[in-house]
This record gives structure tokens, sequence and C-alpha cells, in this order.
């Protein structure tokens, strides 16, 4: 091929005595102490068309076979989510009291909870709810934070300050326990639980896009364009976005993750999905007590949890890997 | 050095009051009637005036704020709604349950964790290598209160081998420390001992220790295994990774290859050459995790029954008892906080070249 090399390998120069296999992502060795100088990466980028970066980001994705599972688990779970009234074998909430507690069996391949509901078809159903409030919540995150952080790089001062040191404060408490008193205050309930999960997140972003502004603020391109008069607005959307968007993009999958894991949890302690509603963690809050006498009832919600998330977590790890190479683990 | 300690510490007042006031705020942004809420919804008009009155409620928001946070310093947490008891007394009962436990689950992460970590970076690329990292994948998308679920199931119910709940079995008895030793202190010095060594004889492990009763360590340390694996696999996953990240690192640098040159026992290279520079990014990725237990806690601790904050978190959020929530949550923020100033002193002072000034 004559095509350069990818921005990336071009970065990452490996140091003496490692070894760079490109085969497995995963395994490959960590970014090395040896970069080239951030200047030499700004000079890559402009000189090259926008969209190679993606598509090397893309070629590396699609070579990483932990981040293709990621994505093949996170499909087959929107499949299940859009598609639930023709996939699910039962109604999730109607009840059939006589078959309670019902082991596994041809009919029921997942059984029967407490209360006779088919496990199997709550748990299609029971996709939907936590993509939506993984992706909502993250999205939720991903705005307010990036507004904050923005304001916060580009004003700079006592706005600058203001704004994080107010982050600093929400990451004073633990994720999950500012959540749950978030909770706590507004109601349990589903929306109130996004809020929430959305709300305890916004710190991550507002910080990345922070830094990011402030990255890219002084380069010499965007001083370039300030003196021919471009609006302070076009700069933002224009330059400082796009670079803000990768790690965004990164921390956004697995923040995904961690959404969904604590949407879970929330639910568990009751706090969230009120029932009926098919929801993974309330399910394992409700089926609960039965895990001595049917331990089926618990079993199969937490294995849903468990593979929704470990997707998201395998597409985050291969994202990063993929689009920054001097940020992999 | 010192410098750089009052420079943290400082910056750590805006943190604590920005603390303060979102603990405040918990109980003012609940719609109604904060007075309501503390007595219940049976209490008459002329109580709820009079509640107010007392509890300065009429007054500029400001002023209760004030007078909030003085409260607070002077250790006035007030009491709890549902058991009339004071909250700064319930906190510190439930406190080293908490404790313990978290200990526990550090303990367990440390080490698998580390192990781990250091023979996949040793063996890198082999079959070890990708079950430790796939393995630490999983580890991070487990959900903590569903671990704890089937390892009570399995290992509690199924098999036996433990104890699947609570702290300690109905009729092993365990003295505290001034029981045993007779130790009974008067006075303001004496008193602040004796809390002490009443908070100290919570840690159930240590007090048998201390107080020689085999029966309740043994029995004590078996209660602590399965929530302590269900809270520790996230910081298990989290450490393997870093530490195998960490160590890769190091062992492709010239001076590893300088000391295999020279004939350095491989064993010796790997431990003490290697170990040592690995070492700095383990510590703080175990002192930020340390943190994280807290709210992995709050979750095991319902699953096992076992009597610590996070539990009493949940337990009184549904009971609708403010004053206790408000004082766990502010409890849990400011341990949360100081372990994260204690992993970023402790990183200027293991690394020499970090200078901070």
């Amino acid at each position: 091929m004559d095509e350069p090399p990818g921005l990336a390998e071009q970065i990452a120069v490996p140091t003496a005595g490692q070894s760079t296999v490109v085969g497995d992502p995963d395994l490959r060795s960590p970014a090395p102490g040896g970069t080239v100088p951030r200047d030499r990466f700004m000079l890559e980028r402009q000189s090259k068309a926008p969209s190679s970066l993606w598509m090397d980001a893309w070629r590396r994705l699609t070579r990483d076979k932990l981040a293709i599972a990621g994505m093949v688990i996170i499909a087959l779970f929107i499949i299940a989510a859009v598609f639930a009234p023709l996939l699910a074998p039962y109604d999730p909430i109607e009840q059939t009291l006589l078959q309670r507690r019902q082991p596994p069996s041809r009919q029921h391949w997942m059984g029967l909870d407490e209360v006779g509901r088919d496990i199997l078809s709550r748990i299609i159903y029971g996709a939907r709810v936590s993509l939506q409030i993984g992706l909502l919540s993250v999205s939720l995150a991903i705005i307010v934070g990036s507004i904050l952080g923005a304001v916060a790089g580009f004003v700079g001062g006592w706005v600058d300050n203001v704004i994080m040191r107010l982050m600093d404060i929400l990451l004073a408490f633990p994720g999950l326990l500012l959540a749950i008193a978030v909770v706590s205050i507004l109601g349990p309930g589903l929306m109130n639980m996004l809020y929430a999960i959305g709300f305890v997140s916004i710190p991550v972003y507002a910080r990345i896009m922070r830094a990011s502004v402030l990255a890219v603020k002084e380069q010499d391109f965007v001083l370039a364009a300030r003196a021919v008069g471009v609006t302070t607005e076009r700069i933002l959307w224009r330059e400082i976005l796009p670079n803000a968007i990768t790690p965004v993009l990164v921390s956004g999958t697995l923040g995904i993750a961690t959404a969904i894991l604590d949407a879970a949890g929330l639910s568990f302690l009751g706090l969230g999905a009120q029932p009926p509603t098919p929801e993974w963690g309330s399910m394992l809050g409700e089926g609960r007590g039965s895990v001595f006498t049917a331990p089926h009832i618990v079993l199969f919600p937490g294995l849903a949890i468990m593979l929704n998330v470990l997707g998201f977590n395998l597409l985050g790890d291969g994202l990063r890997d993929a689009l920054d190479p001097r940020l992999r683990m | 050095m010192t410098r750089y300690i009052i420079q943290r510490l400082l910056l750590l007042l805006p943190v604590l009051l920005g603390i303060s006031i979102i603990t405040f705020g918990m109980l003012r942004l609940i719609p109604g009637d904060p007075a309501r809420i503390m007595l219940g919804e049976h209490a008459t008009a002329e109580v709820i005036a009079s509640y107010r009155e007392r509890m300065g409620l009429d007054d500029p928001i400001h002023v209760q704020y004030i007078r909030y946070l003085g409260r607070l310093v002077r250790g006035d947490w007030g009491r709890s709604i549902s058991r009339q008891e004071w909250v700064t007394v319930e906190l510190a009962q439930r406190l080293p349950a908490t404790i313990e436990l978290s200990i526990g689950a550090m303990l367990v992460a440390c080490a698998v964790g580390i192990p781990a970590g250091v023979i996949a970076a040793y063996r890198h690329n082999s079959m070890f290598d990708l079950g430790t990292m796939v393995g630490a994948l999983v580890g991070v998308s487990i959900p903590v209160f569903w671990l704890g679920l089937m390892l009570s199931y399995v290992f509690g119910f199924r098999l036996h081998w433990l104890p699947p709940s609570a702290r300690l079995t109905v009729g092993i008895e365990l003295q505290t420390i001034p029981e045993v030793y007779n130790i009974n202190l008067t006075g303001p010095l004496g008193s602040v001992i004796m809390s002490i060594l009443n908070f100290i004889s919570n840690l159930y492990v240590f007090d048998s220790i201390v107080t020689v009763n085999p029966d309740a360590l043994i029995d004590s340390l078996k209660h602590l295994v399965l929530p302590s694996v269900a809270l520790g696999t996230i910081p298990m996953s989290i450490i393997a990774r870093i530490t195998r990240s960490s160590l890769l690192e190091v062992l492709g640098m010239d001076y590893i290859r300088t000391a295999r040159a020279k004939g350095q026992h491989e064993r010796v290279v790997l431990m003490t050459h290697a170990m040592k520079n690995a070492f700095l990014p383990i510590i703080t990725v175990l002192g930020l995790q340390f943190g994280g237990l807290l709210a992995g806690a709050i979750l095991t601790e319902t699953i096992f029954s076992w009597p610590g904050m996070g539990r009493l978190v949940v337990e009184r959020i549904l009971a609708r008892d403010y004053p206790t929530v408000q004082g766990a949550v502010l409890v849990i923020a400011l341990l949360f906080v100081l372990l994260n100033l204690i992993v970023d002193l402790s990183y200027a002072f293991l690394d020499p070249r970090i200078r901070y000034g």
C-alpha cells in the first residue's frame, strides 16, 4: 500500500525491547514512553484528509477480536430491545401464579419468577429499559458536562474556577452514593434514577471537554482562525469539538457500562424501576428472597446485566485502543 | 513537601464546604416541609409550628446553613427519626463493619490481582495473559450484588463451606475490649478513649485477637470471606490490569535489559528491579479503589446482611430517616476525600522524581 502509515502508528514509537503485536490490540505492549511531540501530531492532522483518522481507527477496531465480540454482544441486546414484542415468547408482566418459581423447562427456557412471569420474556423486554437508561443518562451527562467544560475552558478566570470546583465537589462522592442521594431527594422511579445517574457523571465529561478546549485554544491554527475573524462559536464547533470527540466517545462507551451497572444496583435496592417494569436489577431485587429455593430467578437477570455491561466495556476498551493508542492500558 | 501538604489541605476546604452544602441541601430539596418529614404524617399543626420555631426552620436559608455547619463541627449531627438515637452514635456503631469489610475486600483484590498481573506481564501474549485480561474485563462487568447472591447460594447454601450472611454466628460471644480488660475511664479524655476503644471493638477480627477469643476470630474471618470476595472483584480486576500494563512498560526499559545482560537471576530482575518501579501506578489505583469500595459496600452489605454504613444508608432512605442518611453520606464523602488525599500525598512521597512546589 502506498498510503502513509496510520496516524497512531506514527505516534506510538515502540521503545527498545518491546514487541508490537498488531493482531490483538489488547495484547499489544502498553503506551510506550517515546512519543512524537504533539506539534507533529497537529501537523499530521492538518496535512491529511480529516476522514483518515476515523478510517484508521475503524480498521484497527475491526481487527480487534475483543472489540468485535463487544459489538456483537451489544448488537444482540439492541435486536432484543427493538424486536422485544416479536422475540419474547410470553407477556413480560402476565402472572401465572399456579406455576410460580418453576425452573427452566421446554416451554419456559429460563423458568418462571416468584409470581409466575416468564423470565426470558422479562429479560428481553429488560434490554429496552437497560439500553435506554444507559444511552440517555450518558447523553445527558455528555451534553451538560461538555457545555460546562467548554465554558470553563473558554472563558477561564473565575468562571472556570467556580465550575471546576463544583465538579470537584461532585467527584468527592462515590458515584453510586451520590446517585442514591439524588434519588432519595427526587423520589424512587425510573426517570429520577436516569437523571441521578446522568447527574453524577457530568464531572467526567466536563473535565474532558475543558482539557480539550485548553489544549486546542492556544494552538496556532485556532489563533490563525481568530486572526482571520472566525467567530468563537465557529471555532468551538469546527476546531475544538472534533478534537474533544475522541476521549468523549471512549469515556461515553465505558460510561454506558457503568450507568447500566449503577442503574441495576439502584433498581435492585428498590430506588429505580418500580414493579412490574421488567428491569434486570429490580428482577434481582424482587427475586432475592427466592435465591435459595429457586436460584434461576436471580441467575438469569444477573447474567444479562453482566453480558450487556461486558459488551460496552469490550467496545470501550477497543475504541480507546483504536482511537488513541497513547491512552492504551 | 510540607508546603505541598498544606496547599492540598487548603484546597480541601472548599470541597468540604461543598460536601456540607450538599448534605444540608438534601433535606431542603425534598419536596415538602422538612418539619413534616421529620415528625411524620400524624404530627399536628401546633407540633409542627413549634418544631419549626425550635429548629429555626423559618430563618433565612444561609442562617440555617451556618447553624447546620456549626452543629456539624460541634459533633451534633442530630437524632435519627426511626430510632431516636444520636446519628453520630449510630454511625460509630456501623462504620467499623464497613472498614473491616473494605480491608478484607482489598486484601482479596491484592492477593489475587497483583500476582495475576505480574504473571500476565511476564508471560506476555501467553494464554495466561489473555485469560487474565478477559477475566479482568468480566470482573469489572459483574454486578456486585448478583455476585454476592450467587456466592452465598453456592458456597453458603449449597456447599455449606462458609456462612452465607451476617458477621458472626448466633451464639458466639464477642466482648468489647473495655469489658474484657475492665477498663472504665471517666472525665472528658477518658470518655474519648472509651469511645475509641468501643469503636475498635466493633472491628470483630481485631477485637477477637485483642481479647484472645479464637472461636470468634475463626467465625468472624469465615463470615468475612464471601462479602470480601464479592466486593473485591472489581478492584481485583482493575489491579490486575494496571499491574500488568505498568510492569510491561517497565520490562521494556533499558535498565532491565542491562540487568539481564549482566546475568542477573530472572526472579531478581522481576521482583526487585522491575516491580520497584512498576509499583507506583499500582499504589495509586489501590488508593482510588479503596474509595470506590465505599460505594460498592452499599450493595454488598445489603446482600450479606452486613451491619455497616452502606446498609444503614439503604435502610434509612427507604424509611425516610433523613438525619441518619445525611450523616452517613457526609461520613462516606469525607472518607472518600481523605483517601484520595492520602493517595496524592503518598504519590509525592513514594516517587522522589515528583516534586510539588
